[in-house]
């Protein structure tokens, strides 16, 4: 399938920074210490709802080395978005850094700025507060009722752009559309089901917890080394929320300890930003793990209720889903992750009669929900594919067989992917590469579908195999951008400048094989800086399944633009035409004729016609080509303690080229784990007042070494024709199969149907009890 | 109090305040190679050999390594003379993020120590205290099986 006769893209280099991080070298935020620095500690808020009528600080401003107390009373007050997002942003504006106003156990109250961490951690308690409290909402769909205590009764809460928004209803978003006879085929359908689903709130979980350092240049420039996924967006929103101009704002991300959603947001630079300002000294702003499961973001639970209708062919000619998030108590990425849900799912049932979305993301006082992995999609194939197995048993039919007779191909488009985009109409698209046929066939053979399907059992232990089909986007259509510039070195090295953001993923590596290819030069000839907003070109960041396809794209662009330069010098040099000139082995090539690029280099820098020789584009998608999978796992059930045992697992996915498929297995593996974790055991345990009681890894538990069953990746190749050398992106996809996948695979074992997450013991035993 | 231990095979002293914790005061000495996760010894992104055997230094004070040998990722290898377990982890595609990693690197050199022979499901066992959100652990299982291999001087596969 490749199209291009590649020697760089397409092979598993090793990741650039592994040596550098596997020997603790390289460094991340924290990695760095500045003299004078300040420590700051957050307080947060004890009560789910209420309002500050009074914050004392003088008896923590008195406590020796304690330098500085924000709160409400001394904060600016500029209503903003904390969701790094493309700007105008589609979220809310509706949050301020500290607020008279807790609306969740865990909001801020106040920051400490201290000479230690134990000074300012003694001086929270210091801190007088006296709240007014007020009713909690616990629930989304009792927020959305009439007469529900209003969560953003403030009045410069606003929509940023011409979107449904509703603070005083506790609607944060709201989306819909419909198109073809709904109600008409509903009425005809010979077989139907109506069911609902719910999914729960998880934490990304990332070893790293959230951390930025603030400190001022030589200038006075506020700079911020921060772990975050959105660099450009984080020195926009401060600047905003400071009231600096953007150019005196400066975001360093060093290494990133991972991210997945969870450093999109920007809530934290802001904070450290205000307080080095203030000091005039560097501030550490760093979250316990307590921290960050309580005022970080998480996954929007959603309550979801899927229609759908079949003819007596299997063909499956109604999908209506009608979901709720709960976006907690801030709008965090509450339209776009509720558009998200029916966009990434509904268009892989493409021969439909009618389909129709409606979304609505509710105000609760609860932890805030933001961008995780998946951002809908997680969420909405679940209920799909659930109720796909549940279909194609009523029609009985394999439910392999439905999904191949439904399923969306290549060369077809779907009406959803006009209708619902990011705040703003979508693009129309039509699929150009679709590999979800072959891992429909690769996967289920890889599990033994035909051998192992239905064959159940009556004793203790009960195996089952169960099966779901995903899509993902690749970027944000007309949204995401990104850029690069790249410069020729005396020996024919380059320096590739990136805003792409690389939280672990991989990316520079990846990036680098794709300016490597073009260049002809190999990968380890390509020093890739990444995302600083001083020295690297813009990039909405790392999110969105973004960076491969749209970030890629810019920097095969940028190295298309240097390799004309490089040949042209090289045509000089031969005394030759351009045409025919071509770039392999660090060589310039034309006929038996070469010239070396270290030997153009040299020439540009030193000799004759003295430039540098540089690279520059940019790249936005027109179009989000969605990766494409099929994922399987045979499970085993305890009947005696409703405990799942994934003993399987085999995630087929299409990702058009794997620029590096060491790489893609990885994310691929990653997300399983991560998925796995959240269908069997991760889980936030609330109290009746809304405090979280599982806030560590021993209480919310994720997937350690021991957890990992055969796990098995089957890259399917395809080829894309609008990305770089035919590539998809592939990070988010495969975190939306094992809820799926493993709910189906109990039905298949012991018959019961799990359409409400997490699959925990107690609730697989209860149900099995038939409670 | 003034603590005196081994550090990397290098003397080391230092004044510290009574409970203070061994990952901080690392850090502070610039060995940042050791990571914090959770402060609580649940996450194992700390992890430190103390006298060969793998521990949480956030759940050090520092009492407890007077006279004692310390080994942090910096004393196992450079990125230009790594350890073969370092090697491995880079070449099998074990890091990602790779701010699990030192800690994994540390537990695994202390398995493969006292084991050169390990199943899978050993390594699984030795590194179940440390926790990697972004690789689902397969290419690091991977990693620590063929650093084994490499360490008992068996041609790779």
């Amino acid at each position: 399938m490749n199209e291009y006769d590649t020697t760089v893209v397409g092979h598993s280099v090793r990741k650039l920074d592994a040596m550098g991080l596997a020997s603790g070298r390289h460094t991340f935020t924290d990695d760095f210490a500045l003299p004078g620095m300040l420590h700051a500690r957050l307080l947060l808020s004890p009560h789910a709802h209420a309002r500050i009528t009074s914050v004392d600080a003088s008896e923590a401003l008195v406590l020796p080395g304690v330098v500085s107390v924000v709160s409400a009373a001394n904060a600016p007050r500029v209503f903003h978005t904390t969701a790094g997002q493309g700007f105008p942003e589609p979220s809310p504006h509706d949050s301020v850094m500290f607020d008279w106003k807790v609306r969740h156990v865990g909001d801020r109250v106040a920051v400490i700025a201290a000479v230690s961490e134990e000074v300012a951690e003694a001086a929270l308690g210091l801190i007088r507060v006296n709240y007014e409290v007020l009713e909690p909402v616990f629930d989304p769909l009792r927020a959305l009722e009439p007469g529900a205590p209003v969560i953003h009764d403030e009045p410069e809460a606003h929509a940023a752009i011409p979107v449904v928004y509703r603070p005083k209803q506790n609607l944060a978003a709201s989306a819909e559309f419909s198109t073809g006879p709904v109600d008409e085929v509903w009425d005809q359908a010979t077989h139907r089901l109506d069911r609902t689903y719910q999914v729960h709130r998880a934490s990304h979980c990332a070893i790293e917890p959230h951390e930025v350092i603030a400190y001022l240049d030589p200038d006075g420039r506020l700079i911020l080394r921060s772990s975050t996924q959105v660099p450009f967006h984080a020195r926009r929103i401060v600047a905003n929320v400071l009231g600096l101009p953007v150019g005196r704002v400066r975001v360093i991300k060093p290494r990133i300890g991972g991210g997945f959603g969870g450093k999109q947001e920007v809530f934290l630079e802001q904070i450290a930003g205000l307080l080095c300002l203030r000091t005039e000294l560097p501030v550490r702003l760093r979250l316990t793990r307590q921290e960050v499961f309580m005022t970080s973001r998480t996954r929007h639970p959603q309550h979801l209720r899927l229609r759908s209708a079949a003819d007596g062919e299997g063909r499956v000619t109604l999908l209506d889903l009608d979901t709720v998030l709960d976006t907690g108590a801030y709008g965090s990425h509450a339209l776009t992750v509720a558009t998200n849900t029916g966009s990434k799912v509904l268009p892989l049932v493409n021969r439909t009669r009618a389909v129709r979305f409606r979304a609505r993301s509710a105000y609760t006082t609860l932890p805030v929900s933001g961008a995780y992995r998946g951002y809908g999609a997680t969420q909405g194939a679940f209920a799909l594919n659930v109720q796909m197995d549940e279909m194609a048993r009523d029609l009985g039919l394999d439910v392999l067989e439905l999904w191949r007779r439904n399923h969306i191909r290549s060369g077809e488009s779907s009406p959803v992917f006009q209708a619902l985009g990011e705040g703003t109409e979508g693009v129309p698209m039509s699929i150009r590469s679709c590999g979800l046929e072959q891992c429909l066939e690769q996967g289920s053979k890889a599990i033994g579908w035909e051998e192992k399907r239905g064959r159940g059992g009556n004793g203790r232990l009960v195996r089952g195999i169960g099966m779901a089909a995903l899509m993902q986007g690749s970027g944000i259509p007309r949204i995401d951008m990104a850029s690069a510039t790249l410069k020729l070195n005396d020996d024919g090295s380059v320096n590739l400048l990136v805003g792409a953001t690389d939280l672990g993923t991989g990316s520079d590596t990846i990036l680098a094989q794709i300016a490597a290819e073009t260049l002809g030069i190999r990968a380890d000839q390509v020093v890739v800086y990444s995302s600083d907003t001083d020295l690297t070109p813009f990039d909405t960041g790392a999110y969105a399944s973004s960076t491969t396809y749209i970030s890629g794209e810019a920097v095969r662009r940028a190295a298309s633009d240097l390799a004309g330069k490089i040949i042209r010098v090289a045509a000089r040099m031969m005394g030759t035409e351009l045409h025919g000139l071509s770039l392999r082995g660090g060589l310039v090539i034309g006929g038996d004729r070469v010239v070396a690029v270290s030997d153009v280099a040299l020439r540009s820098l030193y000799q004759e016609d003295q430039e540098q020789l540089m690279g520059m584009a940019s790249a936005w998608g027109e179009v989000s080509p969605p990766p494409f999978s099929a994922h399987f796992a045979e499970i085993e059930v305890d009947t005696l303690t409703g405990r799942i045992r994934v003993v399987r697992y085999v995630a087929a996915v299409d990702c058009g080229v794997a620029i590096n498929p060491a790489l893609a297995q990885g994310q691929t593996e990653g997300a399983v784990m991560n998925g796995i974790g959240y269908a069997l055991c991760e889980e936030y345990l609330m109290d009746d007042r809304g405090r979280m009681r599982n806030g560590s890894f021993v209480g919310y538990r994720i997937p350690s070494s021991r957890d990992v069953p055969d796990l098995v990746t089957i890259l399917v190749p395809t080829y894309e024709p609008t990305g770089p050398y035919g590539a998809k992106s592939i990070s988010e996809i495969s975190i939306n199969g094992p809820l799926p996948v493993i709910s189906n695979a109990v039905y298949d074992a012991v018959g019961v149907r799990l359409r409400s997450s997490p699959f925990t013991p107690d609730r697989v035993w209860r149900l099995l009890k038939g409670e | 109090m003034r603590v005196t231990a081994t550090v990397n095979g290098s003397p080391f002293s230092c004044d510290v305040a009574p409970g203070e914790r061994l990952v901080d005061v690392l850090r502070a000495h610039g060995l940042t190679g050791t990571k914090y996760g959770c402060g609580s010894g649940e996450c194992g992104a700390c992890v430190v050999l103390l006298d060969g055997e793998p521990v949480n230094s956030c759940l050090v004070v520092l009492p407890r390594i007077e006279g004692h040998s310390i080994t942090t990722i910096e004393g196992l290898g450079t990125p230009s003379v790594p350890h073969p377990i370092q090697e491995a982890f880079a070449e099998a595609g074990a890091v990602q993020c790779g701010y699990c990693t030192p800690g994994m690197v540390l537990s695994a050199y202390a398995l493969l120590q006292r084991n050169p022979h390990p199943t899978r499901e050993d390594v699984a066992a030795a590194l179940d205290g440390n926790l990697c959100r972004c690789t689902g652990y397969v290419k690091i299982i991977d990693a620590v099986m063929m650093a084994a291999a490499r360490l008992r001087g068996e041609a790779l596969s």
